[in-house]
């Protein structure tokens, strides 16, 4: 029953969502991103909305809202007067808030909400997953090529931008990144869990590596690890997948706690 | 036009002194700066030349750390203009550089985001601020005074034509302090770059620099620093007596140095006799 094809798809799927997901995940850590990249998943629940209604591509309007949602928070952060942490609590929720409204005003159409919020891997179809990969590796390649001056803005940001690094559009560029993750990986794991893939395996990999870059490929593993592991059990013990593969990579996390500690006391 | 000098890269005997005629390495020119309706910089006027070592000091508020960013391009001002050197490299040795342990970072990988991954220049800057044997150490973990001296050899990987750094001693100790000048001193005379920086420890700073500029949001007074540790407008600042230690400790050392600035703090048995 593990090669079906659905499974099969939804592991296709998920890995491509952890491979990517590895790298973007350590920025997202690195730069104390995490309940940001919160806020940009649930705005792509109006996104969906929006896709809907004017008959676009969800994903393509997933990523138009994160960035025009991105843009705006830049633009009122500039300003100082309100911390990032209440902005982002003021437009996490109301993006989430906003989503859900314009989806019930839209009679006509039926959506599974469930899906978008808690992710519905084993119905990936093979659209999904052209967009899984084809996201995925171009986000792939933007990283590589703007890896070096993107680290360096992420250290600190004074100090790049005297180096010359572009320091805004290299923060533009990762919010966009993101985005396109987000409406990516969506499918996966829901929209109310999907910076857990991000976040928990760049945080599970930390005991083991001594460089940024290592870190990465360390957390694309385990990622991948979290995903395998969490359909297998989702399927074994009929439970809901996206959740089954969030908890597998808690459980990896806790052990890279335990890793960890046992090798600081040695 | 004559042709403007080229920056020297590597150690030279002979102590040129500036081209009259070369252009200054970075001019502020009536150069104001306002935020929020609070005036930070007044009308400042800034020229550095080759190979000169400029110390801004200045109460908290005074503006330093603004200047140096104006200077450096970081931030715009509202009226006046900045001109720099066409092909001016800069270092920058900023404040406080804080790398959070969930970033893992060594020394090395820390260096190569200058852009200049060439091994031999790497060593070359750890060995020269002598932090050659962490070259694998985690950035996280390094003392306050290690991690300064790794991100000043970072800003000499530029090979900048100058470095400028704020407040290099903070979270240093009195004899790291020292050491920290004497440092600055060598690789002005090593690689010929000019200094501007920023710094509160008024009296240990005044030995080791060729002119200060005392800041409080405008340039009060500037020039030798036995000249404007007289200066009433300097007094008035900083207090008499604070002041007058300044005056003492910089006059001794007119008698043990040259006024060219070639060594530009003493060695480290002369700055403990001074101190006991």
């Amino acid at each position: 029953m593990f090669l079906e094809d659905f499974v099969v798809r939804a592991v296709v799927a998920g890995l491509g969502v952890a491979l990517v997901g590895g790298p973007l995940g350590c920025f997202i850590v690195w730069r104390r991103m995490a309940y940001f990249g919160d806020t940009m998943a649930h705005a792509a629940l109006l996104g969906v909305a929006l896709g809907l209604l004017l008959h676009v591509p969800t994903s393509g309007a997933i990523v138009l809202v994160g960035v025009a949602l991105a843009g705006m928070m830049t633009l009122l952060l500039r300003q100082g007067r309100w911390g990032s942490d209440t902005l982002l609590g003021i437009f996490s929720h109301t993006a989430l808030a906003l989503g859900l409204v314009a989806l019930s005003l839209m009679e006509t159409v039926r959506v599974d909400l469930m899906g978008y919020l808690f992710g519905d891997i084993l119905a990936v179809t093979p659209e999904n997953l052209m967009w899984v990969w084809g996201g995925g590796i171009i986000v792939l390649a933007v990283l590589v090529v703007l890896w070096r001056p993107m680290l360096s803005a992420t250290v600190h940001a004074d100090l790049a931008a005297a180096e010359g690094v572009p320091v805004q559009a290299m923060q533009f560029a990762l919010m966009l990144l993101i985005a396109v993750v987000v409406a990516a990986a969506m499918n996966i794991v829901g929209i109310l869990l999907v910076t857990s893939l991000l976040v928990i395996p760049a945080a599970a990999a930390r005991p083991f590596v001594s460089t940024p870059g290592h870190m990465a490929v360390v957390a694309s593993g385990i990622g991948s690890m979290a995903v395998v592991g969490g359909i297998l059990a989702s399927v074994q013990w009929d439970t809901p997948t996206g959740p089954s593969i969030v908890v597998t990579a808690f459980s990896l996390f806790m052990a890279s706690l335990l890793i960890g500690a046992a090798r600081r006391s040695r | 036009m004559m042709s403007i000098p080229a920056p020297i890269d590597t150690p030279s005997l002979i102590e040129t002194p500036p081209l009259i005629e070369a252009p200054p390495l970075i001019e502020a020119q009536a150069v104001s700066l306002s935020r929020d309706g609070t005036l930070l910089l007044d009308s400042i006027d800034l020229s550095l030349s080759d190979r000169e070592i400029v110390t801004i000091v200045g109460p908290n508020g005074a503006g330093k750390t603004t200047l140096l960013r104006v200077l450096m391009g970081l931030d715009a001002p509202n009226s006046g203009r900045v001109r720099r050197r066409p092909g001016l490299r800069l270092g920058y040795v900023p404040q406080r550089l804080h790398v959070d342990p969930i970033l893992p970072l060594t020394v090395d990988a820390f260096l190569g985001l200058s852009g200049n991954r060439d091994k031999a220049a790497t060593q070359a800057a750890l060995v020269q601020v002598g932090m050659d044997s962490h070259a694998k150490s985690q950035v996280c973990r390094l003392s306050g005074g290690e991690l300064q001296r790794v991100v000043l050899a970072r800003a000499l990987l530029r090979r900048p034509h100058l470095l400028l750094l704020d407040e290099p001693t903070q979270g240093v100790d009195v004899g790291g302090m020292a050491e920290l000048y004497r440092l600055i001193g060598e690789i002005r005379r090593d690689r010929g770059c000019a200094v501007l920086m920023v710094s509160h420890d008024l009296h240990v700073v005044m030995g080791a620099t060729d002119r200060v500029v005392c800041l409080n949001r405008h340039v009060c007074c500037t020039g030798h620093p036995h000249d404007v540790s007289r200066d009433p407008r300097y007094q008035s600042l900083f207090g008499r007596e604070v002041a007058g230690q300044v005056a003492v400790y910089t006059h001794h050392h007119d008698h043990v140095h040259g006024p060219d600035g070639q060594c530009v703090v003493p060695d480290k048995g002369d700055e403990n006799r001074d101190r006991a």
